[in-house]
């Protein structure tokens, strides 16, 4: 365990990094602070990278004045439901094919192909098939949730120490007790170990299919704002974005802790 | 008169996954047999083919050639009337201690109420009363042992088939638990196959002590009734002067097969 007031020193050296990056951002783009060396305009430079105050202010304006709250709840459905719905594909399909020897055969070579195949090319597809509203970018964070689930849950399952299987047949169990207590939690390490990719990608789904055609969420908000050329409501939604992903991970890593808490984890010893 | 548990020529090959043509017979042509409430020990040299033999036993594998049959009815499947003491790890490790022992009583649909006051129960005989809420891996070699030996006695199986259960203790735990295990057997007398390296240990436990020979194609060179009274203490047991006369009988028969196993592990 790290004590608490390196720990503390820590987090002060992450600040002052973040702290950092914002002012140096702030110094090479304002106006007026630096003498022209790269760009002869001054106001070249924020027209490309941004200002890090206007960024703020705008983010300021979208939470106070509420505008983004309909954006970003559209986002989180979608992030959400791709998600949960890749996750479960991805669990059932996993087992099912890790314990059915010849049905992983024969679908081997699809699955890898779908595996290989860049998905985000279907986001047209799924527009025509499923309309432009949230369904679109639900089924393409599917398809990009549902293969790393699956892949760990199938490696997950097939892992399983043989072993624990035998006595835990002994003991009585049924098949289907079997999936229960055994290949289930088994899997569900795997499983937790793929959820952290997973979140990022189900936000990738929808951000990008927003992105591509859509009229609410954040990734329309960023759309428009290029369209005029406005750079600083870009970065405005693309730190929201990122912030919003890290507090899905973290509800992540939370589950994970509740849910994992069997797992031996190293240094577990207590330094006085 | 039916046997407990009854292997009649038993040959077992296993094949190379990778190719077909390496092959392996581990067990050859064994017949080994268990009267209701009969305890057997079964000693041979390691890697003779011991953990092979109550695979075969407990149903978990099929062997080449040869039946197996359980109280007169021949075993299709995994042997339902049997326990089973795994050599290596078994417990799941994201079940904790308790969860663990209560595991088969849970699978045969006992109510919460009743499989935890038994659960709770068995913690306490293995020693492990306060130890319920831990998991595998916070737990010693030996206490995961323990936990093992009250998941299968939980049960109550008809058959014990321990696979050198107390290998991994000290030698007080486990002579407490070699004691504890006669106490219990003696209560309720089951059929036992306890297999071990452990020549000592086998004799004192036994009521009969069944010696294998090295592999390949292992197969049993003696078969000894220990005939020392019960109840006994093993750790007594072992200054009996009829003790000293057996282990030496036994011993001189196994030598051989001993030097011969070891010598062909360190090919
Ligand atoms: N699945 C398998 N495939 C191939 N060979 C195997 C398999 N299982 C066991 N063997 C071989 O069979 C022989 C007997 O193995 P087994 O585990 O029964 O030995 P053992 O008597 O229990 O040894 P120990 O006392 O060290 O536990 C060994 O030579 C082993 O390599
Ligand atoms: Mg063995």
């Amino acid at each position: 365990m790290r004590s608490s007031s390196s720990n503390l020193a820590l987090r002060f050296w992450q600040a002052l990094i973040l702290v950092g990056v914002f002012a140096a951002w702030h110094l090479l783009t304002a106006p007026g602070i630096l003498p022209p060396i790269y760009f002869d305009d001054p106001h070249r430079a924020p027209f490309l990278f941004g200002e890090p105050l206007k960024v703020f202010s705008r983010i300021w304006v979208w939470f106070a004045g509420g505008d983004i709250y309909r954006h970003l709840w559209v986002t989180l459905v979608e992030t959400l439901l791709a998600f949960v719905i890749g996750t479960v594909a991805g669990l059932a399909m996993g087992i099912w094919l890790a314990l059915a020897p010849t049905a992983s055969a024969i679908f081997d070579p699809y699955i890898k192909a779908l595996n290989a195949m860049p998905r985000v090319i279907l986001a047209p597809i799924f527009f025509v098939w499923f309309g432009l509203g949230i369904a679109s970018k639900v089924a393409l964070g599917v398809t990009l949730v549902f293969f790393i689930v699956f892949f760990n849950v199938y490696q997950g399952v097939r892992e399983v120490s043989p072993v624990v299987l035998a006595n835990v047949r002994m003991l009585g169990a049924s098949p289907k007790q079997l999936l229960r207590y055994v290949y289930l939690p088994s899997a569900m390490s795997w499983v937790f170990a793929s959820l952290h990719n997973a979140v990022g990608l189900a936000f990738v789904g929808a951000v990008v299919g927003e992105y591509l055609g859509s009229s609410e969420g954040v990734g329309y908000l960023i759309l428009q704002a290029e369209g005029v050329f406005d750079i600083n409501t870009v970065f405005a939604g693309i730190l929201v974005l990122t912030v919003f992903a890290l507090v899905l991970d973290w509800v992540v890593t939370l589950a994970e802790k509740r849910l994992m808490g069997w797992q031996p984890r190293s240094g577990e010893t207590e330094r006085i | 008169m039916s046997f407990a548990l009854a292997l009649e020529n038993i040959t077992c090959t296993f094949v190379s996954r990778e190719d077909r043509a390496v092959r392996y017979t581990a067990v050859k042509d064994t017949t080994l047999s268990v009267a209701p409430g009969e305890f057997v020990s079964v000693v041979g040299p390691t890697g003779c083919g011991k953990t092979t033999l109550l695979n075969v036993a407990a149903g978990l594998l099929e062997p080449s050639t040869g039946k197996v049959s359980v109280f007169g009815e021949p075993l299709a499947g995994i042997n339902t009337r049997a326990g089973y003491l795994f050599q290596s790890e078994a417990l799941m490790p994201w079940r904790n201690a308790l969860d663990n022992i209560t595991a088969g009583l849970e699978f045969r649909g006992l109510e919460a109420r009743e499989y935890l006051e038994k659960g709770n129960d068995w913690l306490r005989r293995v020693g492990l009363g306060g130890f319920g809420d831990r998991y595998p891996h916070q737990l010693s070699g030996g206490m995961r042992k323990r936990v093992s030996l009250a998941q299968t006695l939980i049960l109550d199986p008809q058959i014990l088939l321990m696979d050198e259960p107390f290998s991994a203790l000290d030698v007080q735990t486990r002579q407490l638990m070699e004691n504890e295990l006669l106490e219990l057997w003696s209560a309720n007398r089951k059929s036992v196959v306890f297999i071990t390296h452990d020549l000592e240990e086998a004799i004192a436990l036994a009521d009969r002590v069944v010696v294998l020979s090295a592999g390949p194609a292992t197969h049993p060179i003696g078969d000894y009734r220990i005939d020392i009274p019960r109840p006994r203490d093993v750790a007594e047991v072992r200054l009996v002067p009829r003790f000293i006369e057996l282990h030496r009988e036994i011993w001189h028969a196994m030598k051989d097969e001993v030097l011969k196993g070891y010598a062909q592990q360190l090919q």
